[in-house]
């Protein structure tokens, strides 16, 4: 039986010793349940935890009390149906595209011929063919990211974990990765979980939004936001009410937190 | 530095110092200085001798050994360093001593330890020039973006897996300069070793110049120390000079 | 987050700074214990005979009187090095002329294993105080020439804009702007200076003429007195780290006091060995 919910976060909290300084408690009782195939953000101010809870799912960091399930699994550590990518891109500075794309696939053992054919397939498929002899510092921000997007797609996982990822570039790059990454989602069904501090990327890009508190982060609100139409028309949506109505609602309720 | 209005390089003020380095030598202002014309030719007439290619191998060999040792020992220490805090604090007080200590004074005990022989010198090499090798690859593992170990375990890396597959590489322009610094004392060392020792190999062959007061051919072996020195220096830069190109991009 | 990993909980004063460093020098300590008592070479003295030969050594005086001895000649070596080497690397600094000249061959100098040359100084200075005096000048001017003249370069070029902007002239300039945004890198020439005078003052000891520490080193090993010629090496690579230690406590707080961030990267010229 396949269930609804692909990930199930039940009780997680995470504190942070450290010898000499006080805890730090990053997460207190967060309980969450992400829908299969939809796109989850993790919406709130810096320092409320969603790096750490994203990384905690991710099986990167291990938490301190609760559990996370992966179709009815604990989570131990990484794993196969779950692939990420990292705000600072993360890409090996001496290898060039198409052996990032590849990377997750060489750690696989996927013979080289195979896991390089898959590689190309995925560069095109985010908009980089004819740079697949190219080196991270010959591309720009937006380019690295789509390397790092790649790669994330070409080891075929069910679950996409997303740390700010369009965070280290500029708008105009920005708002055409968002728009370029729901248009792969069409193609791709994935499971995705999208940190954002954003709350304009959030209100577009999302299925659910969730809110989070300032530390010790929890589960203030989840929203589902009615923005339907974005994929087809990117500007219209950018323009319509349901989304003004949405980016208005959320920075009410994110407000109070501001000082 | 402007002549006749076109930039001159900074290499050629060393070719204004060897002319006046002939100058002195041939006005034999200070005795021991021989021109730089005789020195160089000097240079076919030492590797002529016939124990020459013995005392150089010698030297070379220790050389080697002792920079390889250094490497073997050395870069594994550094990364563990790096990247365990408990190592770090343990072994980190010895780095520190060694490598601002006089090692030229630690020479007697390994003399007296390993008697007199090459296996002095090998071992002085290698004391002279682990601690660079340490303390450069320690940064270098410190200043890694830990993204990439954070990556590299996501997409299911093995932990044996992320040392060779991402902290070396990333850690390695640091660990050229180490190399570079290491292979520069370590010349120190087979030099320092072996005056000391003054049995073998080339610091021996410095004494005896010196003693008979040759000194075209004292200058001779010196220029060919260097230029060796200088040489492996220059094919580490080329490999620093490949490796930079990712650096800025970390 | 860095690499490196931290713990804590349970473990925590198990995981103390000060108690790993004990552990460490207490390991160390009983390995040359052992290696000296049941090791496979005669030529390795127990840790405990070495340090009792250190302690009787400091208390009759043996020590302290080779100390005076042998720093004398360091300590004048090392003011004349700085002196003229502070000097040097200033102007080299200011002037783009003398940098021309000076650079390449202080930088070939620097990399150089001087070491062969303190046999020649004999030839010159003969075997006593002015001999080792020159060898400790010659090893360690290089490095403070080098740092000193690093310093006044890397000076930020807006500090110099600006106070040209307020009209001041070439001395002020140099007086009141370059001078002391380099005497950080000036300071921390010395410590490299110290490091390579000692270096100076073992090598002419040791092929020179042994004197103070450099023949209590030779008279020991000559008559196969192992505790106390190890005590005597031991007592330097102390005293060498100590005193270095001590200048780079004091460059710290000189930049910490100016409010300026410690330099993390490698110092050009740091090979003293």
């Amino acid at each position: 039986m396949m269930r609804n919910h692909i990930i199930e976060v039940k009780g997680v909290c995470k504190t942070y010793e450290s010898a000499g300084a006080e805890s730090c408690e990053a997460l207190k009782d967060v309980n969450l349940e992400f829908p299969r195939g939809k796109l989850t953000s993790l919406l709130g101010p810096s320092g409320c935890g969603k790096t750490t809870l994203l990384k905690i799912i991710a099986g990167l960091v291990p938490l301190t009390r609760g559990e996370v399930r992966i179709e009815g699994k604990k989570v131990e550590g990484p794993g196969p149906e779950r692939s990420f990518v990292f705000q600072d891109f993360a890409l090996l500075p001496w290898a060039n595209t198409l052996r990032n794309v590849a990377f997750g696939l060489e750690l696989r053992r996927t013979p080289k011929n195979d896991r390089y054919k898959i590689a190309k397939k995925y560069i095109a498929q985010v908009g980089l063919a004819g740079f697949e002899r190219s080196y991270p510092d010959e591309l720009s921000g937006g380019m690295r990211q789509r390397v790092g997007l790649a790669r994330a797609l070409a080891v075929n996982s069910e679950i996409l974990l997303m740390d700010e990822p369009f965070g280290s570039v500029d708008e105009q790059t920005r708002r055409k990765l968002q728009e370029d990454l729901l248009e792969l989602l069409k193609v791709e069904k994935k499971t995705v979980i999208f940190v954002t501090h954003s709350i304009e990327e959030a209100a577009y890009m999302s299925d659910r939004i969730v809110l989070l508190t300032p530390r010790p982060g929890t589960v203030m609100k989840v929203y589902e936001p009615k923005v339907l139409h974005r994929s087809d028309d990117p500007e219209a949506a950018r323009r319509s009410e349901a989304y003004l109505d949405c980016v208005d609602q959320l920075w009410d309720i994110l407000k109070q937190y501001v000082h | 530095m402007n002549l006749f209005g076109k930039k001159l390089p900074p290499v050629a003020s060393i070719v204004i110092w060897l002319i006046l380095w002939e100058i002195i030598g041939r006005s034999n202002v200070i005795f021991i200085i021989p021109p730089f014309s005789s020195a160089l030719s000097a240079i076919p007439d030492i590797i002529k001798v016939s124990t020459f290619g013995e005392d150089l191998w010698l030297s070379l060999r220790s050389f080697l050994v002792g920079l390889g040792l250094s490497l073997c020992i050395g870069i594994p220490v550094g990364v563990l360093m790096g990247r365990f805090q408990k190592v770090d604090e343990m072994l980190g007080m010895w780095v520190n001593i060694f490598i601002s200590a006089p090692i030229s004074a630690l020479v007697p005990i390994i003399m007296v330890i390993f008697g007199i022989g090459d296996r002095t010198v090998t071992v002085t090499v290698f004391m002279f020039s682990i601690w660079t090798v340490i303390l450069d690859t320690r940064a270098g593992v410190r200043h890694i973006n830990y993204s990439l170990v954070e990556m590299a375990r996501v997409f299911g890396a093995a932990p044996f897996e992320v040392y060779y597959k991402i902290i070396f590489w990333a850690a390695l322009p640091e660990i050229l300069v180490g190399l570079k610094l290491a292979i520069i004392r370590g010349v120190r060392g087979v030099i320092v070793g072996q005056l000391l020792l003054a049995v073998s190999g080339l610091g021996r062959l410095f004494l005896t110049y010196s003693e008979y007061f040759l000194m075209d051919k004292f200058f001779a072996l010196l220029i060919f120390i260097l230029a060796f020195a200088w040489g492996l220096s220059a094919v580490v830069g080329l490999l620093e000079r490949r490796v930079e190109k990712y650096a800025k991009g970390r | 987050m860095s690499l490196q990993r931290t713990n804590g909980g349970l473990l925590r004063p198990l995981s103390s700074p000060y108690f790993l460093r004990i552990l460490s020098l207490v390991a160390v300590f009983a390995v040359w214990e052992l290696m000296g008592r049941f090791g496979p070479n005669m030529a390795i003295p127990p840790f405990s005979a070495t340090a009792r030969g250190l302690f009787v050594m400091l208390v009759n005086g043996t020590l302290p009187k080779a100390y005076i001895e042998t720093l004398k000649p360091l300590a004048v070596g090392l003011i004349l090095a700085a002196t003229v080497g502070i000097g040097f690397g200033i102007t080299m600094g200011l002037s783009r002329t003398v940098e021309w000249f000076t650079l390449m061959t202080f930088v070939a100098l620097q990399v150089s294993p001087m070491a062969a040359v303190i046999p020649l100084i004999t030839f010159v200075y003969g075997l006593g105080f002015t001999a080792k005096m020159m060898a400790v000048f010659v090893l360690a001017t290089p490095g403070i020439i080098l740092n000193s003249y690093q310093g006044v370069r890397n000076v930020n070029v807006s500090l110099i804009q600006m106070s040209q902007a307020f009209l001041a002239n070439r001395p002020q300039q140099i007086i009141k702007v370059i001078i002391p945004a380099a005497s950080n890198m000036i300071v921390a020439s010395l410590r490299m200076g110290l490091g390579a005078a000692f270096v100076g003052i073992i090598l002419a000891e040791l092929l020179i003429a042994p004197t103070g520490l450099g023949d209590l080193i030779t008279y020991y090993q000559a008559i196969g007195d192992y505790p106390n010629m190890y005590a005597t090496i031991c007592s330097l690579v102390i005293i060498s780290a100590v005193s270095i230690s001590l200048l780079k406590w004091v460059e710290n707080t000189y930049s910490g006091a100016r409010g300026r961030k410690k330099p993390e990267k490698q110092d050009m010229g740091d090979l003293a060995e």
